[in-house]
């Protein structure tokens, strides 16, 4: 029987999820966790008040372009077989896996495009695109995205710019269907795979005044936004998981200090950007470029297999 | 069976105003938010939410060094100014764009990588007692490839 009360019960259950849903779509509102790491970088306590009373937080990791873009100016070449193989985009079936490797894929697809491989690129595009299917990502990689990335195959400025389009698109998609789980999972990927390729391409007897060394160094001012970003979506089982898989090599990061300055904002010489001076120190040994290269690789193999 | 209709007639709207405003916002990223870019490329990451007057948000990143950046900030045209700020990790801050005349855009490059947070916050224009207004506000990230 429906009265008066039960009808109000439900219209205001119906805005307050709509609400909460319209509010995650784009942010993460709950209350940060506090997780006890042993990291050289600690926000102070005043500063974790004030980030409490803000009502929307955002966390955002370098995407697969950036990554590849870093990666690149950091020194490291092309090596293909690096990659994840597109064969093995047909074998993913969980959700779990599909996000992980669209992440992967991404990243891949991006350092392929960067180093010019036009055909190896148009595969991962279509290996991207068959797993965003499969998660019911629309429109992300339409018929429009493949045309374009066809008809300019040698305009690497395009090819980047469909590849920031369809991260994008992907990315919003699952935010505005309430999907962040699998939107983390997906930059979690990306980000892992980025450190592999970086991991890669290093010798462990040539780490001092490597810029690619100095790259994996700072992926661990990134793990640390990956792991807040994680925690917000710990209620999902497979996020959860890999919270537990990520925390051994946050565990092997923490053995890297990076001292850093405090940072002067001053002016390019043309006057036109402004250049944020500060000097870090930093040191990543033999032992732990091995423990972090040996820990990331079995975790990406357990992602692609 | 009335007031059931009634029940899921407005639960249907409410859904749909919620997903249209997202939507929206993204349409609004990517066509307005995005230009402002101009030769930065897009790194691709979506930051986008609609916020109301005196409403706040803020972000973390991580910037690379020797690496140009541009941050674009933009917002609905009926929302007043919207002011950011940039801090390092313990808040103090870098930039803000109050001190610029409130421009969108600010360009810089790390000399060595940092954890920096962007803080926005949409100021309050209308007079006391009307209601404040609400608009998408997206926050954007451009590099350069060197």
């Amino acid at each position: 029987m429906w009265n008066e009360r039960i009808f109000s019960f439900l219209m205001g259950c119906s805005l307050i999820i709509i609400l909460a849903a319209g509010g995650t779509g784009c942010a993460n509102d709950g209350p940060r966790q506090q997780r006890e790491r042993e990291f050289a970088i600690d926000i102070p306590e005043d500063a974790l008040e004030d980030i409490a009373r803000v009502k929307k937080v955002f966390y955002s990791l370098p995407s697969p372009l950036e990554t590849a873009m870093i990666l690149k100016s950091s020194g490291a070449v092309y090596n293909e077989d690096l990659l994840n193989p597109v064969a093995n985009s047909t074998g993913y079936h969980t959700n779990k896996s599909m996000a992980l490797n669209l992440g992967i894929y991404l990243t891949d697809l991006s350092y392929a495009s960067l180093f010019d491989q036009t055909q190896t690129s148009m595969d991962y595009m279509e290996a991207a695109r068959r797993l965003a299917d499969n998660l019911g990502i629309l429109d992300a990689f339409d018929s429009h995205t493949i045309e374009r990335l066809e008809e300019n195959i040698n305009n690497r400025e395009v090819i980047m710019d469909v590849i920031s389009e369809t991260f994008m698109n992907s990315s919003s998609f699952l935010q505005e269907n309430n999907r962040e789980p699998v939107a983390a999972l997906m930059l979690a990927g990306g980000w892992i795979e980025g450190l592999y390729l970086a991991l890669n391409q290093v010798e462990d007897d040539d780490l001092d005044n490597n810029r690619l060394a100095g790259m994996i160094i700072d992926k661990k001012l990134s793990l640390d936004i990956l792991m807040m970003m994680l925690d917000d979506n710990d209620h999902n089982t497979d996020v959860a998981g890999l919270i537990v898989e990520i925390e051994k090599i946050e565990e092997i990061f923490s053995k890297i200090d990076i001292v850093s300055s405090p940072i002067d904002v001053t002016h390019s010489e043309d006057g036109s950007v402004s250049v944020l001076r500060s000097s870090s120190e930093t040191k990543l040994t033999r032992e732990v470029f091995r423990q972090l290269k040996s820990a990331v690789s079995n975790l990406r193999e357990s992602f692609v297999s | 069976m009335r007031r059931l209709f009634v029940y899921i007639f407005f639960s249907a709207i409410l859904l749909g105003l919620s997903v249209n405003a997202e939507a929206q916002c993204k349409g609004f990223a990517r066509r307005i938010c995005k230009l402002e870019l101009e030769n930065f490329i897009h790194d691709g990451n979506y930051h986008a939410a609609i916020l109301t007057e005196g409403e706040e948000a803020e972000l973390f990143k991580t910037f690379y060094s020797d690496q140009d950046y541009r941050i674009a900030i933009c917002g609905y045209d009926v929302l007043p100014d919207i002011e950011f700020k940039v801090m390092d990790i313990q808040r103090n801050v870098l930039y803000n764009n109050r001190d610029n005349d409130y421009k969108t855009t600010w360009d810089f490059r790390l000399e060595s990588s940092q954890q920096l947070t962007i803080s926005v916050k949409v100021l309050s224009s209308n007079p006391a007692g009307e209601e404040p207004l609400s608009g998408c506000v997206a926050i954007l990230f451009g590099l350069t490839d060197r």
